[in-house]
């Protein structure tokens, strides 16, 4: 395998990363609405992933610092054509991480329902605008011989991508539901219980719908074996979660809806390689061998990577050890 | 305007703003860091009351930080698209290594720092701290690596066929000597904003507890005693940021003067070479700074700044401009003048006067001290606001100054934009994120205003918290707390939640 394949491996886990662990707290933020009963129940959703959700929200930026880094054509390309979707989820980000912060600083009733607001949509917006953004590098994009964009917002909002956004929507949503039953005590966890067994079965038609699609689409690539062993993972993970959350092995549950959200990673990367970015017209597509960064580059970035992406994987890991302990509407302090 | 104004203008507001809560975390979190520790150390109450303080004000300001900052990741990409694929291969790894380096150690640990009140040993809580802070620093150097790239371009060479710039030394990269000295300019001015807003608050308290009395809440006697701690270390930090950013500077000068000469002219208006060249303090001239009709000068000053001589001879804009257009074609290689010329001054004199505010906040507050006059009021609310102007006047002046070119002698800003952006595209996101920022930036000031208002706060929670570990090694209390959950502290509300 050459240092760039690398690269487009360690931007895949990075993505992958990002969507199994800020999967679930824009799943939570989700929750924030119609399933949390008053202030106190959502305030034990938000401190859920109080401590962690900015750690989570990283995995985001350091894809796209290592698709730049790594990929310079892939992130010229890929951000200048996503222009107006990707503002729309800088703008959402901004308010969601603002309200965490600031939803306690000020003690009004009008100002706590703007920034839940902020917090719903904040969550479900990027969840599913990143969902249509990452289907549409497997749908490819209209490009010139410059590699430059040439469609517009129709080349983007296709039925495929939006499928792809709805599923990551759903999958959010589940993730976010066994995170809230594996992380709170008393009410609150029978209900996200009931409710992550009540998703599971429309969750998994719908990422079977866009696994098959993209299978079906994209079938025959060098990678079509794992795209289809990730196809078949994300099923049997949403089963087998079903299982588990029905058991009330809300670990398991969790482990699996996991295990499903880097499943869904798979069989969009295993369906780019090796593309990063096709092109629906004849010219410009991008591909990890004409998009990479030089050797020397891809070295440097590469003795950085293999130290701190463990290292990082550790801290953090150790992070969510230490913040174990579930909490409920009792530990909430009096604002 | 066309595009490439729209999208400078884009990312110029984007950036500026984001660069206004940028320097308040960086020397907020150390400041924050030192009087935990200094709890820990003593044991003492006031420290850690303070800590919860300004704590508070450090989390409202990291906030909102770090939210633009998101921004900044992608925005390369929106509007720059040819500049990202003409200076990635070099450009992308010091953002790449910001990210994974810097920004998740931050953002992971400054999580573990918020919640971690009441829940984790204490020792390793005031490591997070220490941690987030560090992580600011690194988080620094490698965004002004990336910077000064685009002043200095060194460790490349061009690469003809694929029409872009390779790296060839990454070591290079970082140890560019814009990096060098910006690098310490930079933090030594951030440290200027905390120290400000740490001295300006405790001092406003000082000086209304003095002034209305009967106003102040109960205990105000031993706060009034804390917050003359906090105008200590906030004022020191402000005049050691200001001594450390002027000597950084007058190095900055020097090297500026080396690798982009026209920048320093372009500070100075100085249109004509002279040896030696006098420093002008202010300026009445014409709007386009061709002509100057009044100014005060200082002799020798230029000279110095520029070439540690006195007698040193600066080259003037029309030399400079003359030397340009033999060795990169014919094109107007000039700054916007007027634009270099005030934000360069602007950014000194506010400095200047941030630092002579601080030192008369010490001498006014000697040996229990407390001034009584309005004005003393009104300068405590002021000086936040001086370093915040210095460091995005002295921004406004590196980047403006380096126009017309995006990357220094390699790609002109016009070039470097998103082929195919339309103006009305642009336009549309520009008045979208100005809009945003706007609001952004009344609500943290707000916020910033109501919560350095009330006195210090209760702390006997997390007093409790410190006490019962200290001794031993630092570990029971948390791991009790954070343990299983079946014993007596179980049901106990959280310390801190959002």
């Amino acid at each position: 395998m050459d240092l760039a394949t690398v690269w487009f491996v360690l931007v895949a886990v990075l993505w992958v990363g990002y969507l199994a662990l800020e999967g679930f707290d824009f799943g939570v933020g989700m929750l924030t609405r119609g399933f949390a009963r008053g202030d106190r129940e959502r305030r034990v959703l938000i401190n859920t992933i109080g401590p962690v959700w900015d750690g989570n929200e990283v995995w985001m930026i350091t894809a796209v610092g290592a698709t730049f880094a790594a990929f310079p054509e892939w992130y010229a390309t890929a951000w200048a054509a996503y222009y107006a979707p990707l503002v729309v989820i800088l703008m959402s980000l901004i308010v969601r991480g603002l309200a965490f912060e600031y939803r306690a600083k000020h003690d009004t009733e009008r100002w706590r329902r703007w920034w839940d607001r902020a917090i719903f949509w904040g969550s479900a917006v990027p969840a599913f605008t990143w969902g249509v953004l990452l289907a549409g590098f497997v749908q490819g994009l209209p490009l010139d011989g410059r590699h430059d964009f040439t469609g517009g917002l129709a080349d983007i909002v296709t039925p495929y991508t939006m499928l792809g956004g709805a599923v990551t929507v759903v999958l959010s949503l589940l993730h976010g539901a066994h995170y809230v039953a594996l992380k709170t005590v008393g009410d609150i966890r029978l209900r996200a219980r009931a409710l992550a067994g009540r998703l599971a079965a429309p969750v998994a038609l719908l990422a079977a719908g866009f696994a098959g699609w993209t299978l079906l689409d994209r079938d025959g690539g060098p990678m079509s074996w794992l795209a289809w062993l990730g196809g078949v993972g994300l099923v049997v993970a949403l089963i087998a979660g079903r299982a588990a959350i029905v058991q009330r092995s809300e670990g398991w549950a969790f482990t699996a809806s996991f295990t499903a959200m880097v499943f869904f990673g798979v069989v969009l990367f295993a369906s780019l390689y090796p593309n990063v970015l096709p092109s629906t017209t004849d010219v410009g597509g991008l591909t990890i061998a004409n998009a990479a960064s030089s050797d020397y580059t891809l070295t440097v970035i590469t003795w950085v990577a293999v130290p701190f992406v463990p290292l990082v994987v550790a801290y953090q890991t150790w992070v969510y050890w230490m913040f174990r302990r579930r909490i409920g509407v009792q530990h909430i302090p009096s604002p | 305007m066309d595009v490439v104004d729209l999208a400078r203008w884009q990312f110029g507001i984007t950036t500026v703003v984001h660069y206004f809560f940028v320097p308040f975390t960086i020397s907020m979190a150390f400041l924050v860091a030192i009087m935990q520790t200094m709890w820990m150390r003593t044991q003492d109450e006031r420290w850690l009351r303070l800590t919860k303080f300004f704590g508070k004000l450090l989390l409202i300001n990291l906030a909102v930080g770090v939210v633009t900052g998101l921004v900044q990741e992608f925005q390369f990409g929106l509007n720059w698209s040819d500049f990202s694929r003409f200076v990635g291969d070099i450009f992308g790894a010091p953002l790449a290594m910001e990210a994974l380096l810097a920004f998740y150690l931050e953002s992971v640990f400054v999580g573990v720092w918020i919640f971690g009140w009441g829940r984790i040993p204490p020792k390793i809580h005031l490591a997070t701290i220490w941690v987030t802070a560090f992580a600011t620093l690194l988080s620094a150097y490698f965004i002004l690596a990336a910077n000064s790239f685009m002043q200095n371009p060194v460790g490349y060479e061009i690469n003809e066929e694929a029409g872009r710039a390779e790296l060839t030394d990454f070591g290079a990269v970082l140890t560019n000597k814009v990096t060098l000295v910006t690098f310490p300019h930079t933090i030594f001015a951030a440290f200027m904003v905390g120290g400000a807003v740490v001295a300006g608050v405790a001092m406003w308290h000082l000086v209304k507890g003095r002034r209305e009395p009967t106003a102040a809440e109960p205990g105000a006697p031993s706060d009034a005693i804390t917050f003359r701690h906090a105008l200590r270390i906030g004022a020191v930090a402000v005049l050691i940021g200001g001594v450390g950013a002027a000597v950084s500077g007058d190095l900055q000068g020097k090297v500026m003067t080396e690798v982009q000469p026209m920048k320093m002219a372009a500070a100075e208006a100085l249109y004509d070479t002279q040896q030696p060249a006098p420093f002008s303090l202010f300026t009445v001239g014409s709007l386009d700074g061709s002509q100057a009709l009044y100014s005060i000068e200082i002799p020798y000053l230029l000279s110095f700044l520029s070439t540690g001589s006195f007698q040193g001879e600066v080259q003037g804009i029309n030399d400079i401009q003359q030397e340009y257009e033999q060795l990169y074609g014919p094109g107007d290689y000039t700054p916007n003048i007027p634009a270099t010329y005030w934000t360069f001054r602007l950014m000194v004199g506010f400095g200047g006067l941030a630092a002579a505010i601080a030192a008369w906040q010490l001498w006014s507050t000697r040996r229990g001290r407390v001034p009584t006059s309005v004005w003393a009021l009104r300068a405590t609310v002021v000086l936040p606001f001086l370093p915040l102007a210095a460091n995005t006047f002295g921004w406004v002046f590196t980047e403006m100054g380096r126009q017309p070119w995006l990357v220094f002698g390699l790609m002109p800003t016009a070039s470097g934009v998103t082929p195919g952006s339309t103006a009305g595209g642009v336009f549309a996101t520009l008045a979208s994120f100005t809009v945003l920022y706007a609001g952004l930036t009344v609500l943290w000031v707000w916020l910033l205003a109501k919560h350095a208002r009330p006195g210090l706060p209760d702390v006997s929670a997390e007093a409790r918290w410190g006490r019962s570990s200290a001794g031993e090694d630092g570990s029971s209390a948390g791991d009790a707390a954070a343990g299983s959950g079946d014993d007596d502290a179980a049901d106990r509300p959280l310390t801190f939640a959002y």
